[in-house]
């Protein structure tokens, strides 16, 4: 039995907000299902008191100053938008 | 000899003398891209015109106190998902085909205030997915010592143009081993700093827990040199870490008498080649003669780490790369109905398969229903992986083996299997799992192509790492092969 169906694959594109065709959906589905196979290898091991890690640092809150200093001037924060006008960026409707 | 084949300190000296200028150093790097770059294809972007004009500025500074630094006035690349103001920066995408970044990546900033010339941006697989820059969204760059096989990835480009001669030195980034790989695959001497070592402060996210910058060149005391430059505390990267810096030059002792080697079983044994298991052997014969000492050790959940890696590496960029949806910057896909349908047709038509793929598999791993399952069962092992680590340097100061299984591979040889392609990163995956530094040194070839030596160090000791592999460099002559292009 697969490990990941294609419906299930069509629901974690839209998820990404990436459209796959049909074709797109079932090598997905395929190669998913490979690599979901090969990870659960890590079932061999028992975890149950195995504290997990997320980051390898000590790290706790790290805190600076509220200071205000320059930052992106307009132009230079709408350099790259693919639309803009009046000094904002345009995008297509939100609402229907 | 090629200017390319001098070290970093030869040519400061022939500067510093005024025997070579700046701009006559810049023209060289231009000259040899020129030649070569059509068949290696290192160079995703040239800065030509802004480098030369820089070059000549530089060369009035020439004999000044200004122009002591050692990297001053030196040819660099860097990879393109470094954050270079006004020099496009792709990550290998075509979604970022246009992107022009209006600041530099810290580790930029470093550089050009030690006034290095950077002379363009580096091919690499999209967003440093992959082992092999097939999966640039541009073209294939191609390995200098042949040109039917990969150069590894994903800071392909970043290793190819420094074996290739184009360049003294360049940046890469290290998520999984692309750094490492690349660098042994091309015969290059490429560094991973530790977790924390250098700022990613505008370095493209691919896995933030995992990425590292780091340097390629073509010795171990270039790379000690490089690595001074790039390294220390960053407050704009809060995950960047705020540790004595050592001097890395310092450790370049040639003496390794008493040094402790670990080396694991299972770097040695089932699926590594059995050329790529002698070129090591022999080069624990020579550290050996050097009066270091190694015994054989164990990491048992190493041949966990590959789908470890897998899921929490594509975990992460599921989040990193949701920025990626045409609002903002990027290429934006042309007339969509609605607001929906441009962030779905933007990364649809943008991303490439291998993109799209660990995004789905992330997306998947971190769903309602199998985030225990997945995502946070990898980070258990993780747990696990980074123990074995720590063990083992209880004991020994350095663990040596291979830093891949095989030598370079055909290009089209494993495209179209996901699964044996990631296998490559086999050896290279757990120590970015454990966050601990690792360099890939040159220790022979195999059929022609170079071979790669890793040296594992504890974390933040780049500088025992640096001591190793600059004795063994002394000791033999594998560097200076170069190949012929």
């Amino acid at each position: 039995m697969s490990r990941i169906e294609k419906e299930e694959v069509k629901h974690v594109a839209k998820l990404a907000r990436l459209a796959v065709t049909e074709e797109e959906a079932e090598m997905f589905t395929k190669q998913l299902d490979d690599i979901i196979g090969y990870a659960e290898q890590l079932n061999e091991l028992n975890t149950d008191d195995v504290e997990p890690t997320t980051h390898v640092l000590d790290l706790k809150n790290v805190l600076r100053e509220d200071n205000v200093k320059d930052w992106f001037t307009r132009d230079e924060a709408l350099k790259n938008a693919p639309d803009q006008q009046n000094g904002l960026i345009k995008v297509p409707a939100v609402l229907e | 000899m090629s200017l390319f084949d001098k070290k970093i300190s030869e040519v400061h000296e022939l500067l510093h003398k005024k025997e070579l200028k700046v701009s006559e150093l810049v023209d060289a790097s231009f000259t040899r891209i020129h030649e070569v770059d059509d068949k290696v294809k290192a160079f995703l972007t040239l800065n030509e015109e802004a480098a030369t004009k820089q070059a000549k500025l530089l060369d009035d500074k020439m004999g000044t106190d200004e122009a002591r630094g050692l990297l001053f006035g030196l040819p660099i690349g860097v990879k393109d998902n470094i954050s270079t103001k006004n020099l496009r920066t792709t990550c290998g995408s075509q979604l970022l085909a246009n992107f022009d970044p209006v600041y530099d990546a810290t580790v930029v900033e470093k550089l050009n205030e030690a006034e290095t010339i950077t002379v363009g941006k580096l091919n690499m697989d999209e967003f440093a997915m992959g082992s092999s820059n097939e999966n640039s969204g541009f073209f294939q760059t191609r390995n200098p010592w042949n040109t039917e096989y990969v150069p590894g990835g994903s800071s392909g480009g970043s290793a190819a143009s420094v074996a290739a001669g184009e360049v003294f030195f360049s940046l890469g980034s290290d998520t999984g081993g692309s750094i490492r790989q690349p660098a042994a695959f091309c015969g290059v001497v490429g560094l991973k700093p530790t977790y924390g070592r250098v700022s990613r402060f505008g370095l493209v996210a691919f896995a933030s827990s995992l990425d590292q910058i780091g340097p390629i060149t073509n010795t171990v005391e270039d790379n000690a040199f490089l690595l001074q430059s790039i390294a220390g505390y960053d407050k704009m990267d809060s995950t960047s870490a705020d540790v004595t810096k050592n001097d890395y030059t310092a450790a370049l002792t040639g003496d390794v008498k008493g040094l402790k080697i670990a080396v694991p079983k299972e770097y040695i044994g089932e699926g590594v080649d059995e050329d790529v298991k002698n070129r090591v052997m022999e080069a624990l014969k020579v550290l050996e003669g050097m009066g270091a000492e190694w015994e054989e050790v164990s990491l048992p959940h190493s041949k966990y780490g590959v789908a470890t890696y897998y899921l929490l590496a594509s975990s992460e960029a599921s989040s990193n790369l949701a920025r990626f949806d045409g609002v903002r910057y990027g290429v934006r896909s042309e007339n969509p109905a609605n607001l929906t349908e441009l962030y779905n047709k933007t990364r649809s038509e943008g991303f490439g398969e291998e993109v799209k793929r660990r995004i789905m598999l992330g997306t998947f791993a971190l769903s309602s229903g199998f985030y225990d399952a997945y995502y946070k069962k990898a980070q258990r092992v993780r747990t696990l992986i980074k123990n074995d680590f720590d063990k083992v340097f209880e004991k020994y100061d350095v663990i040596l083996g291979p830093t891949t299984p095989t030598p370079a591979f055909k290009i089209g040889a494993k495209v179209d299997d996901p699964l044996t392609m990631y296998a490559n990163d086999i050896l290279t995956i757990p120590v970015n799992l454990a966050g601990v530094p690792a360099i890939s040194i040159p220790c022979g070839l195999s059929n022609g192509l170079p071979v790669g030596l890793q040296i594992i160090g504890k974390a933040f000791d780049e500088s025992t790492i640096y001591r190793v592999a600059h004795a063994y460099e002394q000791a033999t002559d594998h560097h200076q092969n170069k190949p012929g292009l």
